[in-house]
């Protein structure tokens, strides 16, 4: 069983629900990353999801683009990602790590070397954010043979009669955007991503994780009492960019991550305990 | 040309899955997926549709003024003493350029599938004037996403847009260009997709849209092969245009593709030199990859991280080029070459100078790499160039590089 796949059953033996963080790899400080990590971790994080930063993130709202664009200044790179997880593996071997961002420094690098690398780094799976399964095939092939999950999108606009496709290619859970927009934009509506997520599961039996829009606690518990598991990106990017920004050091960061970790966590425990 | 020459071979591009032999394709969030469907579908049925090719074709003729002439430049010609040139006249389309031609057919597609709102990537301005004209004809708002560094080295065409209605959006992430202004129109379109029909001004992004402006830019390769015919008595040995995205190179060729005899080349921005790495020229100096929705030839670092480019022209300032660009260049059709910005301000100089005609930047590009190859043939052959949009846009930028006070 993957590793994914793992959480997801102990956290169903528990009715409990997945907290997803994001972060891009080496923001705000170019080597907190491990620790930040960890930090997550500590805060009750079940699964991270590692941004890979790319010069033209087409679907990044303001906040990770500037993530991106900070990290590109400080020379990270798709190579030094997979060497950050290779790190955190030496302290971390039940986290699952999923890299998140665009085909073409994958593509790039090559998806057979890709494969190869980031399985041996400890990476679980990859989201290629423009890469719908009508342009998968090639990437899905590598990943499977060394047993990493491909995470897809499934949007707002995304009609009944694909979601097969995009089921069939899938492997690990479903990634259900909550909202037309990108990462972090305005607000969403919580009856359209039930109503989503309910279509979504006649589809298949992978567990469902909704993402873009997630502010804070309150949000994150609302969207929980349909999905899986809750990402949470802008919120986190910007307020360790802000922690950063007003002349936070390296403990007030990762203390800041924990934090904002544990509030959502706890939230989206209340939430259950709440509906029990 | 070798036995590659069917063709059939050239007709039936792209294929289903929108790809150029590996390039192409749909390389999109989500989101977008159902849009596209969309917007292929309704261009599949319309494109079959006799109403709406005689609404395209009335457009093209009573408001844009087609066909444009192909005029013969004598003295140019007799200068170098080589090849007879000949100018596709697309500077006198309405609002200067060739872009229009396309606005006007995605506008039509827009009307018929009822979107209210439109947007549209610019770089040097022609793209984002012809999108707000007919926006203005059509009553639809338009919202024009432009570089910042662009939106100062075209403030000309910037004010137009804003006289005609649009809402000029500066971008300042990334390079502050077209690549960068082309990003920020796929995240407006991925947040307003139900309301919004995007414009995209070149044979670049997913699928169907290469397909789509080459089919509405094909009108200047059909009126040139025709016109030719009735003016030479012959088709033309070569061909020549300038490629940023490439949507004017592939108007012209397109329709001369199977025509074995007659040579292409596509002219890059050599910005500094090639040798310099300060160029937009992804063709002859990149290698494929994925940007902006398609697999294509790209500038890009050694870790698929896409590098800023450099040339003195807005409309080539691009670090990707069309898709059927990369086959045909694989394939051998066309042959990719660049010309320097000093190269093209020479070229600038000279059009003007000896012919009356004051052409584009983007566009002088193509004429400082005819005038090599012109010099390499005979009297009894002739050259087409492409004449993609007019100069008067540029004066400023040609008047600053010189160190003149206008």
């Amino acid at each position: 069983m993957s590793r994914i796949a793992g959480v997801f059953q102990t956290l169903e033996a528990t009715s409990r629900k997945a907290v997803i963080p994001y972060i891009v790899a080496g923001d705000p400080i170019v080597d907190i990353t491990v620790d930040l990590m960890t930090a997550l971790v500590e805060g009750g994080a079940d699964i991270i999801e590692l941004g890979v930063p790319f010069s033209d993130p087409m679907s990044e709202g303001p906040v990770i683009q500037r993530g991106h664009e900070r990290a590109l200044e400080r020379g990270v790179r798709l190579r030094g990602v997979l060497e950050t997880v290779r790190q955190f593996r030496q302290e971390n071997t039940h986290t699952p790590v999923l890299l998140m961002g665009y085909a073409n420094p994958v593509e790039h690098m090559g998806y057979q070397r890709f494969a190869d690398e980031a399985s041996a780094a400890g990476v679980d799976a990859l989201l290629t954010v423009d890469v719908p399964p009508e342009e998968v095939d090639d990437i899905n092939a590598e990943l499977k043979r060394v047993g990493m999950d491909n995470i897809f999108l499934i949007a707002p606009t995304t009609p009944s009669s694909r979601m097969d496709r995009i089921t069939a290619q899938a492997s690990g859970f479903i990634y259900y955007v909550s909202l037309k927009g990108v990462t972090g934009a305005g607000n969403l509506d919580q009856q359209a991503v039930s109503e989503q997520v309910a279509e979504i599961r006649r589809h298949t039996s992978l567990p469902v994780c909704v993402g873009f829009g997630i502010k804070d606690g309150p949000s994150a518990a609302r969207v929980a009492r349909d999905a899986d598991g809750v990402v949470i990106g802008s919120a986190l990017v910007q307020r360790l960019a802000d922690v950063q920004a007003a002349g936070g050091d390296r403990v007030a960061i990762l203390s800041a991550a924990t934090a904002l970790l544990t509030d959502i966590r706890a939230h989206v425990d209340g939430m259950q305990s709440d509906a029990a | 040309m070798t036995s590659d020459a069917n063709p059939l071979r050239y007709a039936n591009q792209p294929d289903g899955e929108g790809r150029f032999g590996p390039y192409g394709g749909k390389f999109v969030a989500e989101t977008l997926m159902a849009a596209l469907a969309e917007l292929e579908s309704m261009y599949r049925r319309l494109s079959e549709d006799a109403e709406f090719q005689r609404e395209f074709d009335e457009d093209l003729a009573h408001y844009v003024g087609r066909p444009s002439p192909l005029y013969e430049a004598r003295r140019w010609s007799d200068e170098i003493g080589g090849a007879r040139i000949f100018l596709k006249r697309e500077d006198l389309n309405h609002t200067g350029a060739h872009k229009v031609n396309n606005t006007v057919g995605q506008a039509l597609l827009a009307k018929h599938m009822g979107k209210p709102r439109v947007i549209a990537e610019t770089g040097a301005g022609q793209h984002g004037v012809a999108s707000a004209t007919i926006a203005a004809r059509l009553g639809l708002e338009c919202h024009v996403f432009m570089g910042a560094e662009d939106v100062q080295r075209q403030s000309l065409n910037v004010y137009r847009m804003k006289l005609l209605g649009a809402t000029v959006v500066p971008v300042t992430a990334g390079s502050a260009t077209l690549k960068d202004a082309m990003n920020e129109a796929m995240r407006d379109w991925v947040t307003n997709v139900d309301d919004t029909f995007y414009i995209i001004g070149t044979v670049a992004g997913p699928h169907p849209y290469p397909m789509l402006v080459r089919d509405f830019q094909c009108v200047i390769g059909r009126e040139a092969r025709a016109q030719c015919l009735a003016q030479t008595g012959k088709l033309p040995d070569a061909l020549v245009a300038c490629v940023g995205g490439g949507s004017n190179a592939i108007g012209l060729f397109h329709p001369f593709l199977a025509d074995e005899s007659v040579a292409m080349y596509g002219v890059e921005a050599g910005g500094h030199g090639i040798e310099t790495g300060q160029h937009a020229a992804p063709l002859s100096a990149g290698s494929p990859g994925i940007l902006h929705g398609n697999r294509t030839y790209l500038m890009q670092d050694e870790d698929g991280q896409i590098i800023h480019t450099h040339s003195v022209s807005a409309g080539l300032d691009y670090p990707g080029v069309g898709p059927e660009h990369s086959w045909l260049k694989d394939i051998g059709r066309v042959d990719y070459v660049a010309a320097n910005d000093d190269e093209a301000l020479a070229a600038f100089h000279k059009l003007t100078r000896i012919e009356g005609i004051m052409p584009a930047l983007e566009t002088a590009h193509a004429l400082a790499y005819a005038e090599k190859l012109a010099a390499t043939m005979t009297p009894e052959q002739s050259i087409v160039v492409n004449l993609s949009g007019r100069g008067d846009k540029d004066i400023l930028t040609v008047a600053r590089l010189e160190g003149i006070e206008v």
